[in-house]
């Protein structure tokens, strides 16, 4: 079980990664989303893995998942959903005033790659 | 007592600034008053000095540290007292006088009394670390005061130049002595003075001394570090003659003083110390005699006499310490007298050039001879004070012994310097009062206002008191000072005037004659210098300046070009970096904690969770695929919650899920189904990082689960959960109980994430690409089904809150229900009969919900705990049964109403078909 959560821990954020590194927006964000859920699945196995043993005490029961990795990613699921929405909003807006879903707010120029040292528009 | 004298300037700087309605005297009288009543503390304190205590005084401040707020006053912290202060009130007087009508003389003063506290700071210091940030406030105030007159630019040149030095040095002397703290086992001085053998033995002693000297070194203007002091003379004369010769540059020697019983005595020191000492005594005696500014000539002879008292430090026998001392007396008392009197001349003539200034005894003569006498002083001519310690200085290069067969190079390079010291006072006082008349001033020059003079007559008038009458006037706090720098009992010396016919008479004299012949054949040394200027080190170092800043321009140039993408893959490079040399020398641990067996069902689940993150991948020009995708794969993470024991992760991730998708739903509807990403941008390289990132990523996780759990941090909030917070739902309680204060930081921050998303929208959205909720055909069915469904998913949002505390839930799930519940009547229905309907303000939500948890941890301070304690009660409910009431609950609600009104604010924004008209 932990190389299997560890290599899909793995692919969750090379497919994150690789998504981050696009050009457009939307992209950027599903990227962030994949990110989030590698970050998540990487937090609560740093508290080992633990079947059926969740860490609600009832009588009876001596064994209890770590409860602090699970403390800190659901603050971390919170975080990640105010994260995404603003980066969202934020992705339209820029395309609002820029017209344009790049992540440099400009569309590359014909030769296809901006070059460097080019600064883009700012909003 | 002691920390008021640092005190009392420091605050006292607002003073002139206020009196400064009341006009320029009112600003003088009150920055004097400043400065007499720190002068008289330090006055109070003398008697116990000088009956041979250490005044003591100190605060822990970082103990952890060794940081701590501790003072000390011993005879050289008097003796440099006397001096700052002193001064520093015959400069109030002067600057009074010297400033143009149109300078702000409120803003000179408050600059020299933050000055002033900062110097008396580094002189009163215990911790050594204390020492080390006034020495920095005082690099700043010179930097402050050198650039004054900001609107020119060779002030501010020399301003930044002074900072980038003296600074530069400052970070050098924080290594010296946090590592000197480190050797010597603590940073009080107090400790560190007795630890002298200890330090000097131990093998990192000349690190210690090389930094602690670089401090010194660019602090007093010390060889190859002095060339930033000609540069300050910029400065107003005021402030050259109270920061650049009187006191700032001598925070270095101090320091060294300071140290003397710590670090001196080796050879080391000696041939270091000593030998920075001599070559700058040397090389900047030369120099001056070649400047043709006023202040030039007197900068560069203030790094030569500094160089002086370096070198009879370096020699580091007790009778060199005295003369040490002694010429750090002298030379303050005289220099500052020239410094004033340069700038009277150049006050009254509006010139500083000697080539120009010429013969101007006619014009003011009272001048000249205060002139006369301080430069005759700096010569080294008897009865003056200036001759006592140069005599010391010639005596102690004679009986210098140690260094066998050149130990005659010593007394000849001392009476070389002598030669130009007098030669360049001969100058000072030839050039300027006689050799001709005036060409071509601004003005006609005559004597200064009579308050002007004032401060150098009582300086010139100390030159003759402390060169005739020695022992009745300087002696007592010269010995004081010069015991606590030696360490121990003092050797008998004696100030005595006249030795009779020794050695160092002659060297004196022949100084004297030789420096008037140097002078009278100046036109020869003129024309080779002329030709051969030596290296100056000035240029050498703006050049490296400004190689240094075209490098980083590159750099930046280089990093900053304005492409994200290109940013985002150099901050995943630096990751992977980071992440490789934190595990490279270890490498993965061995695997002593084999996870639970896997099952069939484990893998299927695994491989469906890779399908969907590919897919999520494959399709990411497809927006609406993607998504699709990408919500799957998130729909398996809630699964893996649900595997693993995380049962109220699986409630959050999976409604968050569920709002996440909507919201991005609605977004699609701004941006075009399918988009062509940019094709030339590098494809291979992202999937090459993307690859590494997960294998480092993969490790990781690998390398933790195959360790052994470590249960304490657990176990304490396992066992706690239920006796101090009252629940059993171990997740929920460290949220709202233990780690409360982070709860209500998170909420915070998701407020402020739905206030920005309100403004952006307020700014208008792009034109929707895609048909909006509005005009969708009706959805029968579920328009029939969500209305029933609204009360039942309030009522589970209901259930799901109170049980939180104890069971999976809480305020958190409970909101993003209720969130939902409400979305989907928007979804469902007319959208503008739902929002006639449901007229809710959300930010006044949010602000009642963090105002409902700050209350509730305000609560328990009013009752005496700490913020956010929770407290809990067990009722009795009909139905429900036995129920728990904690204070966290109310807390609990805080977040819940957070939660709702955030959603609802943010997803009804993105609906709103209101807004498409924008």
């Amino acid at each position: 079980m932990n190389l299997l959560l560890a290599a899909l821990i793995g692919l969750l954020t090379a497919c994150g990664v690789f998504l981050l590194l696009r050009a457009r927006t939307f992209s950027v964000a599903l990227g962030l989303m994949l990110l989030s859920y590698a970050v998540n699945l990487l937090l609560l196995a740093s508290g080992r893995l633990v079947l059926q043993q969740p860490p609600v005490l009832e009588a009876g029961r001596a064994h209890f998942a770590d409860p602090i990795p699970q403390a800190l990613v659901l603050t971390a699921i919170v975080i990640g959903f105010g994260m995404t929405a603003f980066l969202i909003v934020l992705a339209l807006r820029a395309r609002a005033v820029l017209g344009s879903d790049h992540v440099d707010g400009v569309e590359p120029g014909p030769s296809g790659s901006a070059s460097p040292g080019e600064t883009p528009a700012r909003g | 007592m002691l920390a008021l004298i640092i005190l009392l300037p420091v605050l006292g700087a607002a003073l002139p600034l206020w009196l400064q309605r009341r006009g320029r005297n009112a600003c003088a009288w009150g920055t004097a008053l400043v400065v007499t009543l720190s002068m008289i503390l330090l006055l109070g304190l003398a008697p116990a000095v000088f009956a041979g205590r250490l005044v003591q005084w100190g605060l822990p401040w970082i103990p952890a540290l060794g940081l701590n707020a501790s003072l000390r006053l011993d005879g050289l912290g008097l003796l440099f007292g006397l001096l700052i202060t002193g001064i520093g009130l015959l400069v109030v007087l002067y600057a009074r006088y010297y400033l143009a009508a149109h300078d702000n003389l409120a803003r000179l003063y408050a600059l020299l009394l933050l000055f002033m506290g900062a110097m008396l700071g580094i002189i009163l210091a215990d911790n050594v670390l204390l020492l080390l940030l006034f020495w920095e406030l005082t690099s700043l105030c010179s930097f402050l005061l050198v650039g004054y007159w900001h609107e020119r630019g060779d002030a501010r040149r020399g301003a930044r130049l002074a900072l980038i030095l003296t600074a530069g040095g400052g970070l050098a002397l924080l290594a010296g002595l946090l590592w000197l703290g480190q050797v010597a086992g603590s940073f009080e001085l107090s400790t560190v003075l007795l630890r002298g053998d200890v330090v000097r033995s131990d093998p990192a002693y000349l690190g210690i001394l090389l930094l602690i000297l670089l401090g010194v070194c660019t602090k007093s203007a010390q060889f190859p570090f002095h060339f930033w002091l000609p540069q300050a003379m910029a400065a107003p004369t005021p402030v050259s003659a109270y920061l650049h010769s009187a006191t700032m540059v001598k925070a270095g020697v101090f320091l060294l003083a300071r140290l003397f019983p710590v670090l001196a005595g080796t050879e080391a020191w000696f041939s270091l110390v000593g030998g920075v000492g001599l070559f700058t005594l040397l090389f900047a005696a030369y120099m001056a005699l070649f400047q043709h500014d006023l202040k030039g000539l007197l900068a560069y002879s203030t790094i030569s006499h500094l160089g002086l008292i370096t070198l009879l430090l370096g020699i580091g026998t007790p009778l060199a310490a005295v003369a040490g001392v002694f010429h750090i007396i002298n030379h303050a008392t005289f220099k500052a007298s020239l410094f004033m009197a340069a700038g009277i001349i150049e006050h009254e003539s509006g010139c500083r050039d000697m080539r120009q200034l010429n013969g101007l005894f006619k014009y003011m003569p009272q001048t000249a001879l205060l002139a006369m006498v301080a430069a005759a002083a700096m010569a080294g001519v008897p009865l003056l004070n200036g001759f006592l310690s140069k005599e010391m200085f010639f005596a102690e290069t004679v009986h210098l012994a140690r260094l066998g067969e050149i130990s005659l190079l010593f007394p000849m390079l001392a009476t070389v310097a002598g030669v130009f010291s007098v030669a360049y006072s001969a100058r000072f006082i030839h050039d300027v009062f006689f050799n001709g008349e005036p060409i071509n001033l601004p003005r006609l020059p005559h004597e200064p206002p009579r308050y002007l003079r004032v401060p150098v007559e009582i300086l010139v008038a100390l030159c003759l008191l402390v060169g005739m009458l020695p022992s009745y006037t300087v002696g007592p706090l010269l010995a004081v000072a010069a015991s606590s720098v030696v360490g121990t009992a003092l050797p008998p010396y004696s100030l005595a005037i006249w030795h009779g016919f020794n050695l160092p008479l002659l060297m004196s004299t022949l100084a004297l004659f030789g420096g008037v012949l140097v002078y009278s054949q100046r036109a020869i040394l003129f024309r080779l210098h002329e030709r051969y200027p030596p290296p100056v080190g000035q240029l050498l170092f703006a050049a490296g300046l400004n190689r240094l800043l075209d490098g980083a321009r590159w750099l930046t140039g280089w990093l900053e070009n304005g492409a994200l993408q290109r940013y985002l893959a150099l901050l995943v490079l630096a990751a992977l970096l980071a992440g490789l040399v934190g595990l490279w020398p270890t490498g993965l641990p061995a695997t002593v904690h084999p996870g639970p067996a896997l099952n069939l069902l484990d893998l299927v689940f695994g491989l469906l969770l890779a399908l969907m993150a590919l897919l999520t991948v494959r399709w990411h020009e497809r927006r609406l695929l993607a998504l699709l995708a990408a919500g799957g794969a998130g729909l398996v993470v809630v699964l893996a919650f649900v595997r693993f024991s995380a049962p109220d992760l699986a409630l959050t991730q999976l409604t968050v899920e569920v709002v996440t998708t909507v919201l991005l739903l609605l977004a699609l509807r701004f941006l075009p189904l399918e988009m062509r990403q940019n094709a030339l941008h590098r494809p291979w390289r992202d999937m090459l990082l993307a690859l590494a990132a997960g294998l480092g990523v993969a490790a990781l996780a690998w390398g933790v689960l195959n360790t052994a759990p470590q249960p304490a941090l657990a176990d304490y909030f396992l066992t706690h959960s239920l006796p101090g917070g009252g629940g059993t739902n171990v997740v929920n309680v460290i949220l709202v109980d233990f780690r409360g204060f982070d709860t209500l930081g998170e909420t915070t921050v998701l407020v402020v994430a739905a206030l920005g998303i309100a403004a952006l929208l307020a700014g208008g959205l792009p034109q929707p690409v895609a048909p909006a909720v509005v005009s969708l055909p009706r959805a029968l069915l579920l328009q029939i089904g969500v209305r029933p469904l609204l009360a039942l998913t309030l009522l589970m949002a209901v259930y799901l809150f109170l049980r939180g505390h104890n069971l999976p839930g809480g305020g958190f799930v409970a909101g993003l229900v209720a969130a939902l519940a409400l979305v989907t009547q928007y979804l469902a229905d007319d959208f503008r009969a739902v929002t006639v309907r449901l007229t809710l303000h959300y930010p006044r939500y949010m602000a009642a919900g963090l105002l409902l948890i700050a209350i509730t941890g305000a609560l328990s301070m009013v009752l005496g705990y700490p913020f956010l304690t929770s407290t809990f009660v067990h009722v009795q409910l009909p139905l429900l049964g036995d129920f728990e009431l904690a204070s966290a609950m109310a807390f609990d609600l805080g977040v819940f109403l957070v939660v709702i009104a955030t959603v609802l604010a943010i997803l009804l924004g993105l609906g709103d078909p209101g807004r498409e008209a924008v």
